[in-house]
């Protein structure tokens, strides 16, 4: 079993060829799909970037900014990713450090500030996982967006476009309404540590992503995710501007029901979500 | 962002508490300073090495006992997985929580009492490591929520002791939406001003690190302890290099301003009861340094 542990676990073998769940990771990795600055500069006008944690750096896998959604003022925040090699580097995979989750905390409490909606897009395979990472609190940063997030007093509207990476998604995913894309994935870990762990050989990645459920389908079944967005035949690379306006009328009506409700319901409505979400257990 | 160590003989995930301590009978010798110790002096010593001072794991039911006064309540006791994903890798996830329960006596990775911790009296949830690597699936984030809304309807105090590899991922994402689950609960004590302590210990990793264990209003950890987000071999396979010595140890994070103390086993109680009478403006009660409180007998 060890032995197969090879090196090469990169080109798809015939039965991941077969593997449902992970054509569906493929899917949500497609270097194709359109990114969440992508969706963003569609969906938005007038984005001005606001940078730093005013106490580390910026962080470059992390963008907030102001931006006007259907005329309206907003706060959005995403992860980024990067297209080309050295952008990628850059943008260190879209793997956030703690000071792009302080960054984006620091975003939605400006916005708390001025009563502006916050919409967060997160496609990232996790946090950054590193030695600067954990000296500077990767743990702390994410735990306290969790709990800001909660009793932040304006709506906020969470997608996952792509991967939904455990922690490092969550930290952007606490929200009123959490939206996956169809093709997105959802998970607590990546099918390739998962396999790595439970089954000592990361090359059973496509068991992994089996076993985990991330599909959006799976996810919202389980209660753990608000609503699925439809993506164009074959997914959202087909036909990005299709995508875009699925993703955009989503949004709006998601929206327009945020904002009927009096902000101490709209954080109660929100903390009650998740204090009711995800509880399989049997008693006595 | 969950992170366990396996056993490399058997398809098991490490649950054995004792693995750091050889034994032979009633003597047994620390890995640490390689002497010689009497088991009955180490049981006694809380399962701290009684000649280098190094923190053994303790159990759930050790750690609790070792706080409060006799007379505590244990709550919520009986919740167990219905495994939510049917989940199955080299062995079902059914047959793993079986073991766990039968080696522990307990249905999941987490205890909680009610009781005095001294003069206060407190809700305690205290995690198990020998239950699946301490980890966190949906009855560790229910039975956590509940000793949050028990402080919140009697404002007595919590204090959770934490050691978990993680999220469960044998429960998916269900494990990952613990995480909000407990801190919005925390976000409530805050803003009613109910005390919340974190105590952290080893090895505390991933998804409670990147939760409660964290969001103390003050968070301390034993001497020693592994505390990360990201397990060290993540760490050292994403970066490619050796991981500097002392790396994710406690004194490592009290140095980068990540703790607010590192308090030896010991010592926990007194340090607790004087942080306690700090946080509850109706306390009066006075323990100054060195004197033992009344209920620590
Ligand atoms: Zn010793």
């Amino acid at each position: 079993m060890m032995a197969e542990n090879s090196a090469d676990n990169r080109t798809e073998t015939p039965a991941e060829t077969l593997s449902v769940a992970w054509q569906k990771t493929e899917l949500a990795r497609h270097p194709k799909r359109p990114y969440p600055m992508e969706f963003i500069q569609s969906l938005f006008t007038d984005f001005s970037e606001i940078h730093g944690d005013r106490s580390f750096a910026d962080d470059l896998a992390m963008a907030c900014g102001m931006a006007r959604f259907h005329d309206e003022p907003v706060m959005v925040i995403a992860n980024v990713k990067g297209r080309t090699t050295k952008e990628k580097v850059a943008r260190n995979f879209g793997m956030p450090n703690p000071e792009g989750y302080r960054k984006a905390l620091r975003a939605m409490k400006f916005a708390e500030k001025f009563g502006r909606p916050v919409f967060t897009f997160i496609d990232l395979i996790g946090a950054n996982p590193g030695l600067g990472a954990e000296e500077r609190g990767q743990a702390e940063a994410i735990a306290r967006n969790l709990r800001e997030m909660a009793r932040l007093r304006v709506p906020i509207l969470a997608t996952i476009t792509g991967e939904g990476g455990s922690g490092g998604a969550l930290a952007l995913a606490v929200a009123d309404r959490v939206l996956m894309l169809e093709n997105a994935v959802y998970s607590v870990i990546s099918p390739e540590a998962c396999a790595s762990i439970m089954w000592r050989d990361a090359s059973k990645r496509a068991l992994a992503a089996e076993a985990l459920r991330t599909n959006s389908e799976s996810v919202l079944r389980l209660g753990c995710v608000d609503a699925i967005v439809p993506e164009p035949q074959g997914g959202a690379q087909n036909d990005p501007e299709l995508a875009i306006k699925f993703l955009d009328e989503a949004l709006q009506q998601h929206l327009s029901e945020l904002k009927k409700l009096a902000t101490d319901e709209l954080v109660r409505c929100r903390i009650l979500k998740f204090r009711n979400m995800a509880r399989f257990f049997t008693e006595g | 962002m969950s992170w366990f160590k396996r056993n490399e003989n058997e398809n098991e995930i490490e649950t054995t508490s004792e693995k750091n301590v050889r034994t032979e009978g009633l003597w047994t010798k620390c890995d640490s300073c390689n002497q010689t110790i009497w088991k009955a002096d180490l049981e006694s010593n809380l399962n701290v090495c009684p000649k280098c001072g190094k923190h053994f794991k303790l159990s759930a039911k050790a750690r609790i006992d070792s706080l409060l006064e006799p007379g505590y309540r244990l709550i919520d006791t009986d919740l167990r997985s219905t495994d939510p994903l049917n989940f199955t890798d080299l062995k079902p996830y059914k047959a793993r929580l079986k073991k766990a329960q039968r080696d522990t006596g307990m249905n999941d990775a987490i205890l909680t009492a009610l009781g005095n911790l001294g003069p206060h009296a407190i809700v305690l949830s205290a995690m198990e490591y020998a239950f699946i690597g301490g980890s966190m699936g949906a009855v560790v984030g229910e039975t956590i929520s509940r000793a949050a809304d028990h402080s919140l309807e009697t404002r007595h105090p919590l204090v959770i002791i934490a050691t978990s590899g993680g999220a469960r991922m044998m429960e998916g994402i269900v494990s990952l939406m613990q995480l909000p689950k407990i801190s919005a609960r925390l976000a409530l004590m805050d803003d009613a001003k109910v005390p919340y302590i974190s105590v952290l210990t080893d090895p505390t990793f991933g998804g409670v690190t990147a939760s409660f264990a964290m969001l103390g209003d003050l968070n301390v950890a034993e001497p020693d302890a592994l505390i990360g987000f990201a397990g060290p071999r993540v760490i050292e396979q994403t970066i490619r290099q050796k991981l500097p010595e002392g790396f994710q140890r406690s004194e490592f994070l009290l140095e980068h301003g990540m703790l607010d103390a590192v308090v030896p086993r010991r010592e926990l109680k007194q340090y607790l009861i004087r942080a306690l009478d700090f946080m509850q403006p109706g306390s009066v009660a006075l323990h100054p340094v060195g004197q033992n409180s009344a209920g620590s007998s």
